[in-house]
């Protein structure tokens, strides 16, 4: 007869045999019997200021290792404190397991302390979620959700926990198989659509390759390369992609949608056939749906079909993991050009780089003050392309994706879909844990910056030596371009007074990290290198830039990718002869 | 708009309904109908879902569907390929004259008497959405006190099983290597 144990420690055996080696959280009453066997286990904890902080590190850790990122919670508050977190993984696609106590199975649904029903709140923002309430399911419960949340689309699955059954006794027995008859994920393409997709790519003149979070998260930049390079097809990478084709290659033109670049918009606008790979067709990417790309037929290569068609018809579905596709892609494209059958896109190819020299991404440089855009592109100039960036959501999320230059996946996490403001610093925290050797640097807004901060104390003390990047315009920065643009600059309630309150030094120095300061665009660089020659504790630069610098080019919300702005007021011209 | 009928295989799991109820609220569909029950595998529910939508937004809700773990499987069923029953449970006002014609209304309609009182009738009607129309329609100048329905059960005509398929487990993976 095995062993009789707590389900507690049968639940830190599971984390254990699931290959768990790093878990951010906070302990309290419900989950209090898990974190006593969890002081005894290989696993390092990381005792987070806020739960919050340890989801979004969970997802930092997870998009930079591709491993899944676990966090854990007590009942109640600490569990609903997980919410944010745990949506913005499932918008983003990012493998986490959240594992919460519950009150004990007698209590439940009688509003006891601390009683909150996490499986209920988190039923619509995650791929699959448990509640356990008999300590034998506990191993198999883990082993289903490690498997949910990191095959097929992955995504955050939660493991509620009552409190009872970590305090009963159990054994513990790893499933050797699961039974799981409504998940099975289809990661091989279907050959027949292979051969239409093929087919469509060699007839059309204007393709494009739309690369999306997919690519990322099926390691799928070798495949993606060498489909480009063989087709000669121009590239365009999302807001989630950005690094799954390197940035300095000829054929990428940068990420499209609202704030996109004015090529890859056109690439996509003008375009006869959009081959978008683990895309989905996002709002923030077509601007109006009606008028997106009026030409083009599409090839919608996803792993979850639910994504297939529903924001754009699909004229070649093809439901599979991107690198699978890339994979019989090629096969089939280097057997069409060994027959010598190729596509032409030539003309096509010498308009897009025509928009590409005539609307380059650019910035003003304000007379002394400092530009937010030089800021980020000295930053990713000096840290280099090895480093891992992770930013919030804003003005300064828009210039880290377009301004730093990434060369490989994996190396820009930011929150896409939900847009999770705070995201930056624990993000970077949990890259860090998960890559220590890597520079990390946390590239973030000043209101942003405000809402997630104490993990500075987490990353201080834990020897985490993350490097924060506060472009501080003082406001909540893309709001106030919006007042700008569309309220007649009433500037209602977006002034934060950053410059005076906090003192970002101070707070810096207080949370036991290395605070600076740099207002001149001749102290950048000196200030970026000093915080690179630091690597045993946290660094926060402040960078206290100019206030009136907006994100260009802009799609205004709801409008047509047609009426994309290169500047205020100023509308690129394409000539479309050339076409 | 157009009235479809899908039969939904679930895992037998408690909050799968929840689960289920609550995408279709959120992804903006009305359930018209809905029944839950048993199947020939004890580990598997069937719902028999009936919503009114277009054909756009239903592979869309399908899919959704299809993406819940615990959903195991979906057939849309055609409504001249399958047999569809609801059953009412009607009270029906009933005095010494009208008893009579109420009678002949439930045998006209091969209904049921299931309860007696002194002023009323309990009616039970099982059938498609049509009959039980009718049969509530002529019951309706009598008075009805009372009326109870349920959801639509549905199942394809033939010797064909939705649920035969077999529910083979999965092999545990083995945890990536660090890196």
């Amino acid at each position: 007869m095995s062993e009789q144990i707590t389900g507690a420690q049968s639940l830190v055996t599971s984390l254990e045999a699931a290959g768990v080696t790093d878990i951010f959280g906070i302990p309290g009453g419900a989950i209090l019997p898990a974190y006593d066997p969890l002081m005894d286990s290989t696993i390092r904890h990381i005792l987070v200021r806020h739960e919050q902080g340890a989801g979004h590190a969970a997802q930092g850790y997870a998009a930079a290792t591709g491993r899944v990122g676990v966090c854990m919670a007590t009942s109640g508050p600490g569990a609903t404190n997980l919410v944010t977190p745990i949506a913005d993984a499932h918008m983003d696609s990012v493998p986490i397991v959240a594992v919460t106590g519950q009150v004990g199975a007698s209590a439940i649904g009688t509003d006891a302390f601390q009683e909150a029903d996490i499986r209920g709140i988190t039923m619509p923002i995650t791929k699959h979620n448990f509640l356990v309430t008999d300590p034998d399911e506990i191993p198999r419960r883990i082993a289903e959700a490690f498997h949910i949340a990191s095959t097929g689309r992955p995504g955050p699955v939660l493991v509620d926990i009552a409190k009872s059954a970590l305090q009963s006794m159990t054994t513990f027995a790893w499933p050797p198989e699961l039974h799981l008859p409504g998940y099975r994920p289809v990661t091989r393409p279907h050959s027949k659509q292979i051969r239409e997709a093929a087919r469509l790519m060699l007839e059309s003149r204007r393709p494009v390759l739309y690369v999306g979070g997919g690519a990322v998260r099926a390691a799928a930049s070798k495949e993606l390369r060498e489909l480009a390079e063989l087709t000669g097809m121009p590239v365009v990478t999302t807001l989630m992609a950005r690094g799954a084709f390197p940035d300095s290659h000829p054929q990428h033109l940068g990420m499209p949608g609202m704030h996109g670049t004015v090529a890859a918009v056109a690439a996509l606008q003008k375009s006869d056939l959009i081959i978008s790979l683990g895309a989905r067709f996002d709002d923030r990417v077509t601007g109006n749906l009606d008028s997106f790309a009026p030409g083009a037929k599409v090839i919608h290569a996803d792993i979850d079909p639910a994504e297939i068609g529903k924001n754009r018809h699909a004229d070649v579905p093809i439901v599979g993991d991107v690198r699978e596709v890339l994979v019989d892609l090629l096969v089939a494209l280097r057997s069409d050009a060994e027959q010598g059958r190729t596509g032409d896109y030539e003309g096509w190819v010498r308009f897009l780089e025509g928009v590409r020299d005539t609307y380059p991404l650019g910035y003003d440089k304000p007379d002394g003050s400092l530009a937010p855009q030089y800021v980020i592109e000295r930053l990713g100039a000096i840290a280099g392309p090895d480093a891992i960036y992770t930013s919030g959501v804003g003005q300064h999320q828009m210039w880290a994706a377009h301004y730093v230059g990434y060369e490989q996946p994996r190396k820009w996490i930011n929150s896409g879909g939900l847009g999770t403001m705070g995201f930056a610093v624990p993000a970077a925290m949990g890259a860090q844990v998960g890559c220590p050797g890597e520079v990390v640097w946390a590239i973030d807004g000043d209101g942003c910056f405000q809402m997630t901060n104490q993990e500075l104390a987490t990353c201080a003390i834990n020897n985490i030596p993350i490097k924060v990047a506060v472009i501080n315009n003082e406001s909540l920065g893309m709001v106030r371009q919006w007042q700008t643009l569309f309220y007649n600059q009433r500037y209602s309630n977006t002034d934060l007074h950053s410059k005076r309150i906090p003192d970002f030094v101070k707070l810096a120095d207080a949370y036991g990290c290395v605070g600076l300061a740099c207002d001149s665009p001749d102290d950048v660089d000196a200030t970026i290198t000093k915080a690179m020659e630091i690597n045993d504790v946290p660094v926060v630069v402040d960078f206290r830039v100019h206030r009136d610098a907006m994100v260009w080019p802009m799609v205004a919300a709801g409008t047509s990718n047609d009426e994309i702005k290169y500047a205020r007021d100023l509308a690129p011209q394409f000539d479309e002869d050339d076409l | 708009m157009s009235i479809h009928t899908l039969s939904v295989l679930v895992e037998n799991q408690p909050g799968v309904l929840a689960r289920i109820a609550g995408l279709f609220s959120r992804r903006g569909f009305n359930i018209e109908s809905l029944a839950v029950g048993p199947t020939e595998h004890t580990e598997i529910s069937r719902m028999t879902i009936v919503v009114n939508v277009e054909d756009s937004p239903l592979e869309q809700v399908t899919k959704q569907l299809n993406k819940l773990v615990e959903v195991i499987k979906i057939v849309e069923l055609d409504h001249e390929a399958s047999v569809h029953r609801e059953l009412v449970l009607v009270k029906v006002a009933a005095t010494a004259e009208t008893r009579g014609q109420i009678l002949d209304v439930v045998q006209l309609f091969r209904a049921n008497v299931v309860d007696v009182a002194t002023d009323a009738v309990t009616i039970q009607v099982i059938g498609n959405a049509a009959k039980i129309a009718d049969v509530l329609r002529i019951l309706e100048p009598y008075g009805i006190r009372e009326l109870v329905q349920s959801g639509m059960v549905a199942i394809g005509r033939g010797s064909r099983s939705i649920s035969e398929r077999s529910l083979r487990p999965v092999a545990v993976p083995t945890p990536p290597a660090v890196g």
